[in-house]
């Protein structure tokens, strides 16, 4: 298995083949993830998961899916009970885990966080949100989402809506939308656009990109509408956050002009981003994104900590 | 030549030339002329007729060999630039500098919150994503750099 022992830091580790070999896995796992069927593929395993900044479902999945897996769990979950707060760097406290472990799942405020714990450790390093700019396997669970429903993600038209700049998400899904060949509308207020250097990359990848700031408009020929959170804690000032705070909100009546088969994607939790009301409408698929994080997690982990042949 | 050796010459030294036209006060700062020697002389030609490169500038250190980090920094503000290490009054070495595929400690990534800024130990480190000219992207938080010259470590 060509991803044992792998980093997975950015989204830009994985080609558009290994990322379909996921996804495959990914669907095999949904009846484990369910409970349905039993699996012991991390038996005798122990899985780090370092969150250095408050998470509840990405933390709570990735131990969902070593637990059913049969592996089990160490947990920092709380920076004030490790020794950061007295100072020691995380690439010690990386080193240190990486000798109780066989793989970290990291999680921290700062960019860049989880290139260094990969360098620090010796055991693969899976990102799972470095600040603003990579959440890789977050990615995965939207591919995922939209390779459900459609079947396909080339040609598919997504709108990505809301904070394009600090958004870690959607830079890990952008790429991957990118290389996949889909075709991407970028929704955002003016001071959260995406990051020229970003832009650019996907333009390299030949990416189809066109911006609608009006929603309306960007949803009508649209088959995925995902909506990201403004994150408070992102910005640098609170006036900066405050000009944006509240300027688009997705109801039942943003989507009425949408295709019917439009899906409403959204890595929650939301903050009002997203009205209840669209619950109730058919195009509501972030619960089952938000399930599909067990499968895919549970795939990434056998798969990078799969036993060597013969062992 | 004859013409060029305006300035004094140097017994012992460093002359690092064709530095693109006006960029011989950022190769100062990346020398580092605090760390020299008292004793030693260090000479700037400025706006010198050069057939390569239109105009240049030159400096001459003297008593002074460069560390590759010093010349992978050099190579990134102007990759024409030359180095010829000087003994006993002649040439001894010559070579153009060459900029590699990573560049590390010479730059401070401009994204405050990266984790290179945090005081970790570590370099940073920046890959070389495209040569003319020069953009480098940040080995740890992905940010791309060009302006690398106000962002010198
Ligand atoms: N003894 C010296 N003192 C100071 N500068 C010198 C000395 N010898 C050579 N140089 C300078 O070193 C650089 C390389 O020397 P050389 O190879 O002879 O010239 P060029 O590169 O012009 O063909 C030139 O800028 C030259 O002026
Ligand atoms: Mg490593
Ligand atoms: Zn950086």
């Amino acid at each position: 298995m060509a991803l044992r022992g792998r980093d997975i830091v950015s989204i830009r580790d994985l080609s558009t083949e290994e990322i379909t070999e996921i996804l495959d896995h990914a669907r095999s796992m949904i009846p484990v993830a369910e409970g349905k069927k039993s699996s012991s593929a991390l038996e005798g395993k122990v899985v780090a998961t370092a969150f250095f900044e408050p998470s509840t479902r990405t933390r709570l999945s990735f131990e969902a899916a070593v637990q059913r897996l049969g592996g089990r769990c160490l947990t920092i979950a709380d920076i004030g009970v490790t020794s950061m707060r007295k100072g020691e760097s995380l690439y010690d406290t990386v080193r240190m885990l990486s000798s109780y472990s066989d793989a970290i799942v990291l999680r921290h405020p700062n960019e860049g966080a989880a290139r260094l714990a990969a360098d620090a450790s010796d055991r693969p390093v899976i990102n799972a949100g470095d600040g603003s700019n990579q959440h890789p396997t977050q990615a995965l669970l939207d591919l995922m989402a939209m390779h459900e429903t459609f079947g396909t993600l080339a040609g598919l038209k997504v709108v990505l809506l809301g904070d394009l700049k600090y958004g870690r998400t959607v830079h890990s899904l952008a790429i991957a939308l990118a290389q996949f060949g889909s075709e991407l509308v970028l929704s955002a207020p003016r001071a959260l656009a995406l990051p020229e250097d970003l832009r650019g990359e996907l333009e390299s990848l030949g990416a189809k990109i066109s911006d609608e700031p009006e929603l309306r408009r960007a949803v009508r020929d649209a088959d995925v509408l995902y909506v990201t959170r403004i994150q408070k804690e992102r910005f640098p000032d609170e006036g900066e956050y405050r000009s944006v705070a509240g300027s688009y909100r997705v109801d039942a009546s943003v989507l009425d002009g949408a295709k019917p088969q439009l899906i409403v994607l959204h890595p929650l939790p939301r903050a009002g981003e997203v009205d209840p009301e669209v619950d109730r409408t058919p195009h509501a698929a972030y619960f089952r994104q938000a399930f599909l994080a067990v499968p895919v997690r549970m795939a990434l982990l056998s798969s990078i900590l799969a036993p060597t042949r013969g062992g | 030549m004859v013409r060029e050796l305006r300035i004094t010459p140097i017994r012992n030294g460093t002359v690092i030339d064709h530095i693109a036209n006006g960029l011989a006060l950022d190769v100062l700062r990346i020398i580092g002329v605090r760390d020299l020697d008292k004793d030693s002389t260090v000479s700037i030609a400025l706006h010198v007729r050069s057939g390569k490169i239109g105009w240049k500038d030159i400096v001459k250190v003297e008593n002074m060999e460069l560390s590759p980090r010093k010349v992978n920094a050099i190579a990134l503000i102007s990759p024409s630039a030359t180095i010829s290490i000087i003994r006993d009054h002649q040439v001894r070495e010559k070579r153009a500098v060459d900029l590699p595929e990573h560049v590390t400690g010479v730059v401070r990534c401009p994204n405050i919150n990266c984790i290179s800024n945090q005081g970790e130990p570590i370099e940073s480190d920046f890959r070389v994503v495209r040569r003319r000219p020069v953009v480098l992207r940040c080995a740890y938080c992905d940010r791309q750099v060009t302006d690398f010259l106000r962002h010198l470590a």
